[in-house]
């Protein structure tokens, strides 16, 4: 048992064994479920979810109860931001992105000082701003007509590139290496497990902590920005409320990855994937010929088995 | 006894000694305001008649802000409350019809939905103090569980409530609104509750689960407690929901689960655990219920008013929070 118990230590192994598993299954059940156009269809959406987590991930590697609830607003509204500057238009793609990552990081600001300068916790400012959020896009839905993506970007993120791999799943591995570069290579970083392990201790030792944890907000801010306007290219068009699915689902994933809510260890490896395994699942979920219902319950019941290999909290006893 | 530790009172002059006896009293402030502004923007909202349609449509809130208290008093999360609020109303709804709607049959489906209710909140119980899962993720993992429960037994909105249900819940008792009762029984069951074992030490569990374990409570055993209350109140809440909208709808609660939230939490309620009150909770979803009528009345556009709304929520959970700070530091 202590070798099984072992391996079970480690998320991103058990993650990856689960992912092959599943794409086993997959396969099994629905002929084509693993052929290369298949998995890099799973890719495309794992890497928008996996790119909003990213910003998860950090804010909850900051520890203090570190969450952000309003990912999947900023996503919706920086995408509607981004297909109005551009309009179909690839000349309004750079100032697209500039509006994008400002609507992003400004939101993600407001997170970060509404967390540090007044000390509310995150769950309850990020919940508000998400309600802020929700607000604002029914009043752009009302006054502007939903933009639309301009050919470049759609070419971007669907059409094959490099290796035959569409840009947004380099994008994403570029976010990858970004986070680990950023992670363990920079005093930022470092900083972060600091200020997430022992707030009081980083505090100590001259950690910055409030600039860090303020710079961590508008962090997921930007993440969640940019997987908006990849989510603007993926579906041609901004309409309301897209951002809405990746609010519970990036926090899942930052878990499955094994980067526990409480804090200060994990990384971003295991994040990506655990956001590929929610993906495939549920689309797995979506080939077997089961209808709604029965499909969100093993969806849940699953969901919760995988929690059970990681992600369980220590014993009293310990 | 280390459980009395948690809620002993300091003795301190002043608003931080106040706000430690009454953590609900920058909520009731709050409220009060509201009202007032309410009055002056449309004199009639204060009315018995518009205050009663006011309480009608936001017992259910108040009803889930007390379910999520009890497992927020322990530190706890419960992201579910909406689902199992939505699962219990289509249960109710369909087994009414297949009862044949009669006096009778009301009454045995609002057992069932009450057993109904129990049973999800033990689910959730088991799986976080249990099995140790964390809690925001668990409870969401089971409200995708209890939703597709809930689209097993009606896949559609629309079955609707029996007549003599919706018309006692929205009708008048001796010239009193049926939800008067309901209120006033709340009241009762909640101060009964709060004298009990379970409530006293949901508060020590919260407010250091190590400290609680160690002097001997079964720490486990206490927060599946609490996420049973939750569950059970979370199935009241459905009845109110069945009768305010008189039909049967999968997906009703999911939106209420982020209010009652934000309603423990304006009502002075600590989430990290071991501080607050029922009382705040349901004066906070009473104040949630008068920002969205004050919206209304101020002649916000309409589609301006969500976005006030998100602002004016947010603002006052802002506000709440700072006050309610003063009487814990």
């Amino acid at each position: 048992m202590r070798s099984v118990a072992d391996f079970a230590k480690n998320p991103l192994v058990v993650a990856l064994v689960l992912i092959v598993a599943l794409l086993f299954l997959g396969n099994a059940l629905s002929p084509g479920f693993a052929s290369g156009q298949q998995i890099l269809r799973l890719l495309i959406v794992a890497a928008l979810l996996g790119i909003v987590a990213a910003g998860q991930n950090l804010v909850i590697l900051g520890g203090r109860e570190g969450i952000d609830l309003s990912v999947g607003g900023v996503v919706s509204l920086s995408a509607i931001v981004a297909g109005n500057l551009m309009n179909g238009m690839d000349g309004g793609i750079p100032l697209a992105i500039v509006g994008a990552i400002a609507t992003g990081a400004l939101f993600g600001l407001f997170n970060g000082l509404g967390v540090t300068l007044l000390r509310i916790p995150p769950l309850v400012m990020t919940l508000g701003m998400l309600g802020v959020l929700q607000g604002l896009l029914v009043v752009v839905r009302q006054g502007i007509p939903s933009g639309r993506a301009a050919p470049a970007l759609s070419e971007f993120v669907t059409k094959p590139h490099l290796f035959g791999l569409p840009g947004i799943i380099w994008l994403w591995v570029a976010v990858g290496l970004l986070m680990a570069l950023i992670l363990h290579r920079t005093v930022f970083g470092h900083r972060i497990y600091a200020v997430g392990s022992n707030e009081r201790a980083a505090f100590m030792a001259g950690v910055p902590v409030r600039l860090i944890r303020i710079c961590l907000f508008v962090l997921s801010g930007v993440f969640a920005a940019i997987a908006g306007l990849c989510l603007l290219g993926y579906s041609g068009s901004s309409f309301a409320n897209v951002g809405e699915q990746y609010m519970l689902p990036s926090i899942i994933a930052v878990v499955l990855g094994g980067t526990p809510l409480s804090g200060g260890k994990g990384g971003y490896t295991g994040t990506m994937a655990g956001a590929i395994l929610l993906v495939i699942l549920q689309s797995i979920l979506t080939t077997v010929n089961i209808d709604e219902s029965g499909r969100q319950m093993v969806f849940g019941a699953t969901l919760l088995v995988l929690m059970l290999f990681y992600g369980r909290g220590r014993g009293l006893r310990a | 006894m280390a459980t009395n530790a948690s809620i002993t009172v300091r003795e301190r002059n002043g608003l931080g000694g106040l706000l430690r006896r009454f953590p609900f009293l920058p909520a009731l402030v709050i409220l009060a305001v509201l009202l007032v502004l309410n009055g002056i923007f449309e004199p009639n909202s204060l009315s018995f008649r518009s205050l009663t349609g006011l309480i009608r449509t936001y017992m259910a809130l108040m009803l889930l802000a007390v379910a999520q208290t009890y497992v927020v008093y322990a530190a706890d999360i419960d992201l579910s409350v909406g689902a199992i609020a939505s699962l219990v109303n289509v249960t109710i709804v369909v087994l009414m019809q297949h009862l044949g709607g009669s006096g009778f049959s009301v009454m045995a489906a609002l057992g069932v939905g009450v057993l109904v209710g129990l049973a999800c909140g033990l689910v959730n119980g088991i799986v976080v103090a249990a099995l140790r899962l964390q809690a925001i993720v668990a409870t969401f993992a089971t409200s995708i569980f209890f939703t597709g429960l809930a689209l097993t037994i009606l896949p559609v909105a629309g079955t609707p409530a029996p007549a003599v249900f919706w018309r006692t819940y929205g009708g008048s008792i001796l010239g009193i609104p049926f939800v008067f009762y309901g209120v006033g029984v709340l009241a009762v069951l909640l101060y009964l509750l709060a004298r009990t074992r379970l409530a006293t030490q949901l508060l020590a569990v919260g407010d250091g689960q190590q400290a609680a374990f160690q002097s001997g409570l079964p720490v486990a055993a206490i927060r599946i407690g609490g996420y049973v209350l939750c569950g059970v109140f979370a199935a009241l809440a459905a009845f109110c929901i069945t009768g305010d909208t008189a039909s049967g709808d999968p997906l009703v609660g999911t939106k209420m689960t982020l209010f009652s939230v934000a309603a423990v939490v304006l009502g002075g309620s600590a989430l990290s655990g071991g501080f607050g009150t029922v009382a705040g909770s349901v004066i906070a979803a009473l104040i949630i219920g008068l920002i969205n009528s004050l919206v209304f009345f101020a002649g916000t556009p309409s589609h301006w008013q969500n976005f006030v709304q998100g602002l004016a929520i947010l603002a006052a959970l802002m506000v709440g929070i700072l006050v309610s700070r003063r009487g814990r530091t």
